[in-house]
Parts: C-alpha cells; structure tokens; sequence
C-alpha cells in the first residue's frame, strides 16, 4: 500500500534517496539543499541505509568524490543548490563525459552576486549544456517521483548519464506538501539493482581499466562527444518508456510535459516547476469565463524534446514562455523561450511568441502578477507579430 | 623490506613504453611505490592533470596495468576517496572479494596548489588511502611555472629572472609537516635516489593505508625545469638530501623519526650550481643574500625538524 505522507520537499528527496539506497553519497550542504543532506546523515546514522556518506569539503569535491565512486560500479547520488552547482560546472562535464550515472537533487536557487537565497533556475539553466539529463518538478510529489525514474534512466544501458533532478528552493524544498510515496518492497522492485556494465568498473579485478585517459594525439574527442549527444537523444525513448513503467507501479504517469487546458486553446502558457500550480489555479478561473488558454509544464528540458515540442506549440496562436532565469545577453530574455523559439523556426506555422521574465532571486509569482500576463496575452490584437519584446513581471519601478 | 632481488621479480604496474622523457623522475618514484605493493593485492591509480597523467594514458593506450582513473587537476584526492568509498560499500555487502588499495599520485602543482583543498580535505576524514607527490617544485607539463613547492630564487617561467627580479622570491611550502598535522597514520619525505629508502616507506605505506590515510612526498627531479643533464637526475636528488634541502624522514602514528642522517651536510649552494634554474645567482656579484637565504631556509627547516624527531638520529 502506498504511504502518504505530509513532507516538506527535501524530505521528499530524502525518502527517494532512503528507498534507493546508493552504495555512495557525497555531499555539501548549502542552502537550501542542507535538509536533504541532513535528513540522510539521520538515515546513515540510524543504519536505515546501507550507504557510505562522504561528507566533503566542497560542491567541488563532492562532484569528484561522485565521479570516482561511478567509476567503481554502484548506486551514487548527491545534491546540491546554487553557487554549489556552480563550483561543481568543471566536473559536471566530467561526469557526463565519462558517461557515469549519478543522480543529482538540484533545490534551484539564484545565482550571486548579489547573493540571495531564494530561488530562481540561473543555477540549472547554467549547466544546461554540461550533458546532464534534466528533470523539473511542479512539487515535492514530483521530486520523489523523478527522483525513482532518474536512476532508471540514469543507468540504462541505451543512455549512461547524470541526471539533475531540479526543484524549487523553499517553494517546494520548505513547505509542507501531500506526498505519496510508493511501499519500499515496491519502490525497490521498480528501481532493480545496480545495471553494471563489463569492463567499464575500476573494482573489475580480472578486467583493469582506465578511465578518463588523454586524447592528446589521436582525437577522438570529437566521437566522444558525438557519441554523448546520440545517448541524449536516445534518453527521450528511455525515459517515455520508463515513465509509461513507473504509472503502472505507482498510478502516476510521466512523459515529456504535462497539459492543462489545452484542448481548443488558442493560447499556451509554457513554464517549469512550481509556478505552474500558481498559474493552473489562475487558468482554472479564466477558463471557467471562456478564456481559450491552457498550459504546457515541461518536464524534460535535458534531453529537449524538440520535435515533438514544436509540433504541439504550432497549434497554438500564442505561446507564452514563463522563464525563471535571464541570459543576461542584453534582452534576449530567458533560456527557456530561446530554446522554444530555436525549435519552432522549423515549424511552416510559427505561434507568437511572449517571454515574462519572472522570479529572479524568489520575487514571488503572485495570482496578480499571473493575471496581469493573462490580461495582457487577452488583449493582444488578431494579427499578430511574431515575437514581442521580453516582458519582466513583478520587477520594482 | 623486500630485497632487490624479489623487487626485480615482481610485475611492474607501470608498463614500458609511456611517453616521460628520458631521464624524469616521476616514473621512478611510481616504480618505487608500487614495486612495494604486497603481490596479492590490487591497485587502483588515481592521478590529477599533469605530466604523468598525460604521458601514460594517451587514448587508446595506456601504461596502466592496474585500474586507473584520471578526472581532472585539482581533485584527485576527493575523486579516489569516492572510489575507496564505493570499495568500502561492495566489500560490506559481499559484492567484492578481493583486496585493493589505493593510491594517487599526483605533481606539486596538483598537490601543493590547486590539489591542496580536496587533499586536505580526504586527508581529514579519515579516507584509506595512500597520496603520493612526485614533487618536481614548478609546474612542468605545462612548461616550468612556479609553483608552492619552488624554491626560493629558482627561474621558472612565471618567476623570470629580469633586471629587478632573480627568480621566486618567496620560499617554499612545507606540505610534509602540513599532512602531519593532518595526523594522518603515515607521512613520509622521500627521495627517488634512496630507493631502499623509499620502497621500505612504500611498504608501511601500503600496510598504514588500510587503516587511514597515508601521505608521501617523494623529491622527483625534471632536467627540463631544472636545467641540469638528463643522466643527472639521480644524481640531483642525492645531493638534495646530501645538503639537507630535502631531509627524508617520516611520521609513523605522530612519531617523527629521520631516516637518513646527514651529518656533514655539503653547503646548499651545490646542490644549486648544478641546476641552470639557480645559474643567475652565481653570475657575477650582488646574489649574494638570496644564496644566504636559501641556506638559511635549508638550516631552519632542518633544525625544526630535529626538534621534532625525538627518538634518535640514525647514523
């Protein structure tokens, strides 16, 4: 039977990380991550998992420390936030490109300076290219949702890489949610054991292997990468399929995003994380007056679903693009809707596309503030312009 | 100790044919390391960015007999602590059997610098695990910059000698007695002149390791850097010890012991004339205070270390 449970959101990674029980985690804490890494020192502590926790010194060592682990062949997690992720940008790379699977909890947080705590994706959209596979999550239900899939994915034998499992800071890492978690003899049959591949583990005796070795000479640097991009786009497959296995476990299904409303809509809100239970709960009442607007909430931003994305975007006449960090390319606007624009430029339709630049630092999305973009997005005129200049909600005068 | 003729007997773990040029230190002093290795046991290597990193793994070869991992300059220390942590893992749930150890070995760039955080730091919790340094005192793979390990009044590349300046000005950092006094199990200076020296600190190395952390600091001279004849390398370490600048002593559970005694050392500016990175201190006149200096950095760092080792000097 299902447990549920009434958790703030780090503990909701915690309990993931309990069932998953990795051979190895190492960590760092910072806020507002440090729950995560304090509820499972509790766990260690108790001897209610097995694993060896590495209390490093360092997001950077941390990182490291993961890397030698994988490399041994077995289960190995970490978590992180922020400037964290930031100081782990040399060995995100590193990870991805050995090709190990580590899975990563990351509470979204601003990046400095100025420094400030609260959340906005600067940190994650920062590592956007590193090669991690990226999950987003509405809520703490999620979070431990796609922290089960993640190590799934993360070793399946067609993918081998790192998967960051992002979630917001204090929104979701500190508040109380409703979590339904699966029984652990169910969570662990989902989960299997460790997929270990032959010749690929430091701990191999009879089979000594190096890794990381130099491409100095004879350039297969190039391959590599190549190859690590082919693994990418196989990860779209992998994880449709996993998600397709985990709503047969758990009655919870997962793909590439979630609709809401978008049936006969003409407008389509597109955002990540836990701004779309704020701007759900703003459509429900608009749609209620007839409003023809409905919401994407993208789930995998790493791998990006392109095809498939841009060929539900053409449908719509305005697709609106909430994004919680900025390029700082001097207007160019947020990460999310260059990526969306990028995909839709193939399209023979292309959709108007608005940017609202939104929660920088943790300024709160508030009802208002979703309405004030709905109101606008309503009265914009038939004919439409293909892009409109980025919009900042919520920013001081 | 093993005798050389066993040593000679068992498999090298670094294989012939790497690309170190002729005459580097840094694959003698592997050699010593891990000639010591008990036969039945396992490696694991681990080594930062660096010279010896880029000349053994060149892809699709490597010179590594054993397992191997390289993740980047400044972290080998935090990288084979998470391997020694997975090992620690599969052994306690039965998925492993045999017995590895592990060890890193890593440049004074990737020790002394930029290292210097995740060694400390894999030095402090307690890891089992062995750290070498092939201490060449600048860094070389990239092309002779100074380093925390160059001594004081050295040429590097980034301590030039110009019109105003003759070599490094500052002196060197003392990592041995920082890893001390990181009470680790087992620290140790060695040298790769002294082989006998340093295979019988390999082998407690090796022993130590599987109760804590253990640090080696082995002097690994680079005719490249340093400037002095290829054949010379051996040559160079001996007189490094032979003027005190490079004592070999260790630290055995926080006992300081010398285990080479030099009783009538020879002046350190000996040692210096050989090498072409100090040649500017003894062209014409006015060097004369960064030569005393130096000796007295060498005199210092000897007398502090004799007030350490309280058992007595052997001969």
């Amino acid at each position: 039977m299902p447990r549920i449970l009434a958790i703030v959101g780090t503990d909701a990674a915690a309990e993931a990380m309990r069932q998953i029980d990795p051979e190895v985690v190492a960590v760092y804490p910072i806020t507002p991550q440090t729950a995560v890494v304090e509820k499972f020192a509790e766990y260690v502590a108790d001897g209610v998992v097995n694993t060896e926790m590495i209390n490093v010194e360092s997001e950077h060592s941390a990182m490291s420390a993961c890397i030698g682990a994988a490399a041994a062949g077995g289960r190995v997690m970490t978590a992180t936030s922020s400037q964290g992720l930031a100081l782990m940008w040399e060995e995100l790379y590193v990870a991805a490109g050995l090709r190990l699977p580590i899975v990563m909890t990351n509470v979204n947080r601003s990046l400095s300076a100025p420094i400030n705590i609260h959340c906005d994706h600067s940190d994650s959209m920062g590592a956007r290219d590193s090669g991690w596979i990226q999950l987003y999550s509405e809520n703490a239900q999620e979070l431990y949702d796609n922290l089960l899939q993640a190590v799934r994915i993360a070793e399946h034998p067609e993918v081998r890489l790192p998967v960051m499992v992002c979630v917001d800071g204090f929104i979701i890492s500190h508040a109380i949610d409703r979590v339904e978690v699966l029984d652990d003899d169910r969570a662990r049959a989902f989960l299997g054991d460790y997929v270990s591949l032959p010749g690929y583990s430091l701990l191999d005796a009879a089979q000594p292997v190096s890794i990381g070795m130099f491409d100095g000479l004879y350039g297969y640097y190039y391959e590599a990468k190549r190859a690590q991009e082919e693994a990418m786009a196989r990860a779209l497959t992998v994880i449709k399929e996993i998600g397709e296995e985990y709503r047969q476990v758990s009655g919870r299904g997962y793909g590439f995003w979630e609709e809401y409303g978008l049936e006969g809509a003409e407008t389509c809100v597109v955002a990540l994380n836990s701004a779309c239970g704020t701007i759900r709960s703003r459509l429900k009442e608009w749609r209620a007056r007839g409003a023809k607007i409905g919401l994407l909430k993208l789930r995998v931003f790493r791998p990006w679903p392109g095809e498939e994305l841009a060929r539900r975007l053409a449908e719509f006449k305005t697709v609106a693009v909430f994004d919680r960090a900025v390029t700082l390319a001097g207007g160019k606007g947020g990460p999310l809707c260059g990526e969306i624009a990028a995909t839709l430029y193939g399209q023979a339709h292309r959709p108007r596309l608005v940017n609202y630049v939104y929660g920088l630092g943790g300024r709160d999305l508030t009802q208002a503030l979703v309405d004030q973009a709905l109101e606008e997005l309503a009265a914009m005129p038939a004919v439409p312009e293909p892009m409109l200049p980025v919009r900042y909600l919520g920013l001081h005068a | 100790m093993a005798t050389l003729e066993e040593l000679s007997t068992r498999r090298e773990l670094l294989a012939q044919g790497h690309r170190l040029c002729a005459g580097c230190g840094a694959p003698i002093a592997v050699r010593q390391v891990l000639l010591a290795l008990p036969p039945e046991a396992h490696a694991v290597v681990c080594c930062p960015t660096g010279c010896l990193e880029v000349s053994t793994t060149i892809y699709p070869y490597t010179s590594w007999r054993c397992s191997y991992i390289h993740n980047a300059f400044e972290n080998a220390a935090a990288t084979l602590s998470g391997v020694q942590a997975m090992y620690t893992a599969l052994k306690r749930k039965g998925k492993i059997n045999e017995d590895f150890r592990f060890v890193a070995f890593g440049g004074d760039g990737g020790t002394y610098d930029i290292g210097f955080q995740s060694l400390s730091g894999a030095m402090e919790r307690g890891h089992r695990l062995i750290y070498v340094c092939y201490d060449n005192e600048a860094y070389m793979n990239t092309g002779i910059q100074r380093s925390g390990a160059t001594p004081r009044g050295a040429w590097t590349t980034t301590s030039p000698v110009g019109h105003v300046r003759t070599g490094k000005h500052e002196g060197r950092k003392d990592l041995t007695a920082i890893m001390a006094e990181h009470h680790v199990v087992y620290a140790a200076q060695a040298a790769i002149s002294h082989w006998r020296d340093t295979v019988a600190k390999a082998e407690k190395a090796w022993e130590y390791a599987k109760e804590g952390p253990v640090f080696l600091n082995i002097l690994a001279p680079c005719h490249r850097g340093w400037r002095f004849p290829m054949e010379k390398t051996i040559e160079i370490a001996r007189l490094a010890v032979r003027t005190r600048f490079w004592p070999l002593y260790e630290v055995e559970k926080g006992e300081w012991r010398l285990t080479v005694n030099v009783a009538n050392p020879l002046p350190v500016a000996e040692w210096l004339k050989m090498q072409g990175r100090f040649a500017h201190l003894f062209r014409g006149k006015g060097n004369e205070e960064v030569l005393a200096a130096i000796q007295a950095d060498v005199d210092r760092q000897w007398s502090e270390l004799m007030a350490r080792c309280r058992s007595a000097v052997p001969a």
